[in-house]
């Protein structure tokens, strides 16, 4: 019971004061739980982390589930998870009701103008840095081009592309796997 | 029923929102903005900065904000609990057959060929945004200005690393004083 509420705290503390979301409080968490509190070893963290990465889900969310569940099972992870957004959800509520109040004010109106041209450029840089990440040559370039052209013409689901994807994916998996086989046999 | 609505909407983010918070972004903003006509993708931008701004994980406060903008405290708790629940019922799943298959070919092969879909998804979310209303509503010299702004925070960003927080801050500043 007292680890529980321990892993409540802990990550309670990690939501309220972690800006910049899950990648900037992964660091804060190993610190929390690998560093202070012993409560598991650092490569058994981040090979869990390795694992919660290729989860869909919020990620900051995944890495309290699976953080707390390896500590305290399922009660250690609801209370963790609890812990991470529970601050968020606070903080968020009085922030949007004093948006929904002033965003017609023309003060605030001048300001968002300022701040939408530099929102498109903060998600421009991820999404070029996951292109050189996933090694895009010519040949696969048509895959992302593809997600562009059907999302923005032709108002095609992201829901249906993902699910294209994945069906995609594996069965290019399979394929490359069985080819694997047979080189080696 | 906007709870409803907002459920339904919220879960499918979490059960297909693949790679990260960027990502989700597209899938969200096609949802909300063209889907349900919840909001216009100004309005969106604006939350987005916000959630940005604010500490904690940036889908969440994304989810709480849109669902509070919807429908009310009811709406924002909706909302954030759907895109928390596929994650807590895949846990189990997970735990079962992933962490024994941690090495696994398919898996790891996979996941690694969703990434250029996934890149394409995040760039989509940005292009969306890079609409009329939000660079050229005051003439040349107004879409000017928006053009330089998106192209100075873009090169801060990605090869300077200059905090985001900062860069929304100064560009709200900019605004300000230019328009």
């Amino acid at each position: 019971m007292r680890t529980v509420w321990q892993l409540f705290v802990t990550f309670f503390n990690i939501g309220a004061f972690t800006l910049g979301g899950g990648y900037a409080m992964l660091d804060m968490i190993e610190r929390a739980v690998v560093d202070r509190r012993h409560w598991i070893g650092k490569d058994e963290f981040w090979d869990m982390i390795t694992i919660v990465q290729m989860l869909p889900g919020v990620f900051a969310v995944n890495t309290a589930l699976y953080t707390g569940y390896k500590i305290k099972g399922v009660w250690g992870a609801i209370a963790a998870c609890l812990g991470a957004i529970i601050p968020s959800i606070v903080i968020i509520l009085v922030i949007a009701v004093f948006f929904l109040e002033y965003k017609d004010n023309p003060i605030v109106e001048r300001i968002f103008r300022g701040i939408r041209p530099c929102v498109v450029a903060l998600i421009l840089s991820p999404s070029i840095k996951m292109l050189i990440n996933a090694k895009v040559n010519w040949k696969t370039a048509i895959s992302p081009i593809a997600t562009v052209c059907l999302i923005y013409f032709f108002r095609v689901s992201p829901v249906y592309i993902i699910i294209a994807t994945i069906i995609g994916s594996l069965a290019f998996a399979f394929y490359s796997q069985n080819r694997l086989n047979k080189s080696k046999s | 029923m906007i709870y409803l609505q907002l459920f339904w909407t919220y879960l499918k983010i979490g059960i297909f929102g693949f790679g990260g918070g960027y990502a989700m972004l597209s899938m969200i903003q096609f949802e909300v903005v063209d889907n349900q006509g919840w909001m216009t993708i100004e309005e969106f931008a604006d939350i987005v900065a916000l959630s940005q701004m604010t500490p904690g994980p940036v889908s969440i406060n994304i989810a709480t904000f849109i669902g509070y903008t919807v429908g009310g405290f009811w709406g924002s708790m909706v909302a954030t609990a759907a895109i928390v629940m596929p994650s807590l019922l895949l846990l189990f799943f997970v735990l079962r057959f992933l962490f024994k298959n941690k090495e696994n070919y398919i898996v790891k092969t996979t996941l690694s060929s969703m990434k250029p879909v996934i890149a394409g998804l995040i760039f989509v979310a940005a292009l969306m945004m890079m609409n009329a209303e939000s660079f050229a509503d005051a003439g040349l010299h107004g879409s000017n200005i928006s053009v330089i702004i998106c192209a100075v925070s873009f090169v801060a960003t990605y090869f300077a690393k200059i905090n985001p927080i900062l860069l929304i801050i100064a560009s709200g500043l900019v605004g300000y004083l230019v328009y």
